[in-house]
């Protein structure tokens, strides 16, 4: 955008040189909220990319019995990987790295976050970590192949590279743990004058819980994977039996953590649906306290339920009935965000845009995802389909089609004032088919198979299983398509769109009072809020 | 915000926020440690006997030494904070110093400690150890990993209090975003004012020099504080490591 065009701001538009600077170091330098929000942006995808790639070459490789392109060696490394690349580098930071980053200071009518600094040293963190983690896969005896859990004693024992693997995974949790600091720091003190803590968008509620999850648990797999490291370096025993160490304390204290990583990963692509669905229904929200509420509510809940990984593992009857119904209780906050999202809908004005089409298939996916969770919590049957494509179909329904879909949903809802261009729609929603479908198609075969007791991470299967396992290659392909079809679109728009106005959506929180793109310090004047979020003038009327 | 000179300077600055950020930090850095806290508790459960007869072997009065060193730094430290908030650098600075100096001896008396262990063969992954039960080689286990991330802390620590030293001995100095400058307008900035400015003018950040060398900013001050929070932390978890393997039997 040239700099006639935002005369209205004085400062212009944050994608326009800055301090006089140009090129990659003006971005990988900056502490603008918004350029560290498009770093991440392409990080993140970029690894995204490579752990699509990945899942397709298991996908190839289960294709038929027996080696068909990699070696058994190989595959242990792919789904390693795959793991390590989608949960660490991609999903946990994820949503509140990129939009949290770049929407956050927008929704709370602030210029930045509180530290801009620290938010770039994040940045520079995670790129650090990532870096190790990719190096682990080429130097050293080979990728690791434990299994992203890096479960013990074979983590400690395994003679490939899993020593900086997990160094990478202490570094990137650092990162998150800085991201957190800043963005509880940034909601409690930065929020516009008149911006009650009842006033915030609900999105910003969903990074706030999130927050408090990545500052509270992030450090105990800090220490884990840490012990983890010191005990292939220096022989500490900690997880070692023979030594007196207990490898189900390891377990213990990787879920202590990567429990609540799950809702870290799936609260603030719920804060995501709650932003799109009273914009596209032309309606306030409904049950705004009690959404806020039950994001809190979650992340608590969260803390307490590490546990029902562990059911096969060896734990005392009393606390397996305990985490089994604490599991449940998780159902209760999630459901209560369900249904208020789904009464949104009711009587409203509903303009079917790309984004809500994803949101829609965000709704579907995740309920299976949701519900699926019930059997896995479930002490009986979880002792019938722990291990098994069961629970590889369930957490690929939570985490890509709930996180993932809200994460294109989140694209094509803030690529507008992102970047200032509007993308076409028509190739958006076929896109959004093809996803839809394909996705279905490759993980709703794996909760056959995996009732039908297909094992997780093997490498072959009985011929039994072939049909199913040819399907859900199939769809992995129909599922690549769209995802790759979407980015064509997505970046021919960046170059072609036409200009995007300040408020393409009709949304009512702060982000769609200022232009697209925003302004290098975002508001010309602090705004002063008054009403709720979600409140339409013609409510009113 | 402030004006300087008529000129417009706009400026973020939240003290409280940056307390608040570092007790949020504090935080993590104690659920770091309650990971290893958790483990020792169960560990001491199983193997009660064997922790009372391998701790037998640690020198409680190097153990004792070292937290009456790491107290006394707190002291010292809270003093720094203090002298700093009235406008004291040069004493802040001296106080600093003893800080920093505490920890080197802290370190020193750990290095003698563990060089000690490590002759008569007590270390992860000696041939000694592995002839010890395994009640007593976990307690090991736990007693370098613990306190030696513990000594990470302090050496971290001192590097921080170091950069501490040095940016409250020399003048201050702090970064501010100037909006809607005009050239005529900076040009009164001279050393008559409150301030020097230096940058270029066509840029949005210009930096400004405290022109008076006894003048303590309050950020400068935060910024001591929270180091002062940083080290007594790693004081604290001193205070349950010492009695959890020197004392208790």
């Amino acid at each position: 955008m040239t700099d006639t065009a935002v005369a209205t701001s004085t400062s212009g538009s944050y994608l326009d040189p800055q301090d006089g600077r140009t090129g990659i170091t003006s971005w990988i330098f900056s502490t603008d909220h918004k350029r560290v929000g498009i770093l991440y942006f392409t990080a993140l995808m970029s690894f995204f990319v490579i752990g699509v790639l990945l899942g397709l070459a298991m996908r190839l490789e289960l294709i038929a019995p027996g080696e068909t392109i990699v070696s058994a060696q190989t595959y242990n490394a792919l789904f390693t990987v795959h793991g390590m690349v989608m949960i660490f580098l991609f999903i946990i930071p994820g949503i509140p790295a990129i939009f949290g980053n770049f929407m956050l200071p927008l929704q709370i009518g602030a210029k930045d976050v509180a530290f801009p600094r620290l938010n770039l040293l994040s940045w520079w963190i995670y790129l650090l970590g990532a870096t190790m983690a990719v190096l682990s896969l080429f130097t050293g005896d080979g990728p690791p192949d434990t299994g992203w859990t890096f479960y013990a004693p074979y983590s400690t024992r395994s003679g490939t590279n899993v020593s900086l693997a997990v160094l990478g995974a202490f570094v990137l949790g650092f990162s998150s743990i800085l991201t957190g600091v800043n963005f509880i720091t940034t909601i409690h003190r930065m929020r516009a004058k008149g911006m009650s803590w009842f006033k915030m968008p609900l999105f910003v509620w969903t990074l706030y819980a999130t927050a408090w999850i990545q500052v509270l648990a992030t450090p105990i797999l800090g220490i884990t994977v840490l012990l983890v490291f010191t005990e292939r370096l220096f022989g500490l025993g900690l997880f070692d039996p023979a030594m007196g160490g207990d490898p189900v304390l390891y377990q213990h204290l990787f879920w202590i953590y990567s429990h609540p990583a799950v809702y870290i990963m799936i609260l603030p692509a719920m804060g995501v649906i709650s932003e799109i669905i009273p914009t596209f229904s032309r309606k306030n929200i409904y049950g705004y306290g009690a959404i806020a509420i039950s994001s809190m509510a979650i992340a608590f809940l969260g803390y307490l339920v590490w546990g029902h990984h562990m059911f096969t593992s060896g734990m005392s009857d009393t606390a397996r009935w305990v985490f089994s119904l604490l599991t449940f209780l998780v159902a209760i906050p999630s459901g209560i965000k369900i249904f208020n999202w789904v009464a949104t809908l009711y009587k409203g004005s509903i303009d079917v845009s790309p984004p809500f089409f994803y949101v829609m298939c965000f709704i579907f996916l995740f309920s299976i995802g949701g519900l699926t969770g019930l059997y896995n919590g479930t002490l009986s049957v979880d002792v019938h389909i722990h291990d098994t494509y069961f629970v590889v179909a369930h957490f690929h329904y939570v985490m890509f089609g709930g996180t993932g879909f809200a994460l294109f949903a989140a694209i094509l809802y803030w690529f507008p004032k992102m970047v200032g261009r509007m993308y076409p729609r028509k190739p958006t929603y076929v896109a959004g088919t093809l996803m839809f479908v394909g996705f279905n198609i490759l993980y709703y075969s794996k909760f056959i198979m995996g009732w039908n007791g297909q094992p997780r991470r093997y490498y072959d299967y009985l011929p039994r299983f072939h049909f199913l396992q040819v399907v859900s290659t199939v769809g992995s392909w129909i599922l690549a398509a769209g995802m790759l079809y979407l980015a064509i679109v997505l970046v021919k728009a960046l170059r072609n769109g036409t200009r995007a106005p300040a408020n393409p959506w009709g949304g009512t929180t702060l982000e769609w009072t200022v232009p697209s793109p925003p302004p290098l310090l975002n508001f010309d004047a602090l705004p002063v809020v008054t009403g709720g979020p979600y409140e339409r003038v013609e409510d009113e009327g | 915000m402030s004006t300087v000179a008529g000129a417009h300077v706009e400026e973020h600055r939240d003290d409280t926020g940056a307390r608040m950020g570092m007790w949020l930090f504090l935080f993590t850095e104690l659920i770091l440690f309650s990971g290893l806290f958790l483990l020792y508790a169960v560990q001491r459960y199983r193997f009660g006997s064997d922790f009372t007869f391998a701790a037998a072997t640690l020198d409680t009065a190097i153990g004792t030494l070292n937290t009456a060193v790491l107290l006394t730094s707190s002291l010292t430290m809270v003093l720094a904070v203090a002298a700093l908030q009235q406008g004291k650098r040069g004493l802040s600075v001296i106080f600093l110093s003893i800080t920093f100096a505490a920890g080197i001896a802290f370190m020193v008396n750990k290095y003698f400690e563990w060089t000690h262990k490590f002759e008569l063969g007590l270390y992860p992954g000696s041939e000694e150890l592995t002839l010890h039960t395994p009640g007593e080689q976990t307690f090991y286990s736990l007693y370098y990993a613990m306190t030696g991330l513990h000594g990470i802390h302090v050496v971290v620590g001192m590097g921080v209090i170091l950069v501490m030293i040095i940016m409250t001995a020399r003048r201050p100095r702090r970064v501010v975003r100037l909006k809607d400058v005009q050239k005529a307008e900076l040009e009164h900035l001279g050393p008559a004012g409150d301030y020097v400015a230096e940058g270029k003018l066509d840029e949005v950040r210009v930096t400004l020099f405290y022109a008076e060398n006894e003048v303590v900013t309050e950020r400068s001050v935060i910024r001591v504080e929270n180091t002062g929070l940083y080290w007594h932390i790693v004081d604290v978890i001193w205070i349950f490591l010492f009695p959890l393997f020197y004392l208790i039997g």
